[in-house]
């Protein structure tokens, strides 16, 4: 199965890349350009059943090692193939 | 007394914070490579900067599971004086030694430059009385933008967490933040560099004062020859 882990800057977080990204499609013509918020994805692919065992040891891993709870949020998607 | 600096893979500061300690202060100091798994006889570890492990994923995420980072936690638990530099720090705010994270500075630059430092009133040894009102200590980092939550910055603030702010804030941190400690008041983290500002040739030797500050906390006898 494939997991897609998403990280992105907390809301009240100040994203840096996500303000310069902002300007440059600003410039590029893009109109009506609310924010832009620049984060990670990270794709494992693992053999593993969907169960709330993994779910729980990705939920660990997450918030341990592949996001920074103080500055990210996280989520992650599951797609058995 | 013994100084322990530590060693990742991708440190490149630990040869200066070795060279702080050992001939700065002239006190006892070797390497800990990453592996290890004991600090031994150490009475202040030091994590030194660099881009331990390519600081992928984010400054300092990976170095915090390395072996010798049980070894630290369980010293810091214990009292034991722990000082992140740099990388370091950053290190050290992943491993919840400290509080708070630093992110990609405002200005998307790495910064590298002089910068001054005006000294708060934080512990019986680190403050304007020991260091004087302003040190000087170059930074050098590309993520050294301090973040933490309103609740956060309001106990730092209120326990005297906060050990050094900028004067002319180059990375966008919150409260000009360059350095902090944690509440117990053993754990300090800073992104400027000590170690980059003793010697004579340096611009500035006010490292020599800010590592006595911190092992002041708990060898009092150095306190005075800063003096």
């Amino acid at each position: 199965m494939k997991v897609h882990v998403f990280v992105t800057p907390k809301k009240n977080v100040l994203d840096p890349q996500g303000a310069a990204v902002s300007h440059a499609l600003e410039s590029l013509g893009l109109r009506g350009l609310k924010g832009t918020r620049v984060g990670k994805l990270i794709e494992l692919e693992l053999e593993a059943a969907d169960t709330p065992e993994l779910r729980a040891e990705l939920d660990r891993l997450c918030r341990d090692l592949l996001s920074n709870p103080v500055i990210e949020d996280y989520r992650y998607e599951v797609a058995s193939r | 007394m013994t100084i322990a600096v530590l060693q990742f893979p991708g440190s490149n500061c630990d040869q200066d914070a070795f060279h702080l300690f050992a001939s700065g202060l002239r006190l006892p100091t070797r390497y800990v490579w990453h592996k290890e798994t004991s600090l031994g006889d150490a009475d202040l570890v030091v994590v030194p900067g660099g881009f331990s492990y390519g600081d992928y994923l984010r400054c300092g995420a990976i170095a915090r599971f390395a072996p010798v980072m049980g070894a630290v936690q369980a010293f810091a638990a214990s009292g034991g004086l722990v000082l992140g530099i740099c990388n370091g720090f950053q290190i050290l705010c992943e491993a919840g030694l400290l509080p708070g994270a630093l992110i990609r500075n405002a200005s998307l630059e790495y910064r590298c430059q002089d910068c001054a430092l005006r000294v708060e009133a934080s512990t019986a040894t680190f403050n304007p009385a020991a260091l004087g009102a302003v040190v000087r200590l170059p930074i050098g980092h590309g993520e050294g933008n301090y973040r933490i939550d309103e609740a956060g910055l309001a106990r730092l603030e209120a326990g005297g967490q906060i050990l050094l702010r900028y004067l002319d804030n180059p990375n966008g941190a919150l409260g000009d933040i360059a350095g902090v400690r944690n509440a117990a008041g053993n754990v300090f983290g800073m992104m400027p560099h000590p170690d980059r500002a003793f010697e004579r040739f340096h611009w500035s030797q006010d490292g020599l004062a800010v590592g006595r500050a911190v092992l002041a906390t708990r060898f009092p006898e150095l306190a005075l020859k800063s003096a």
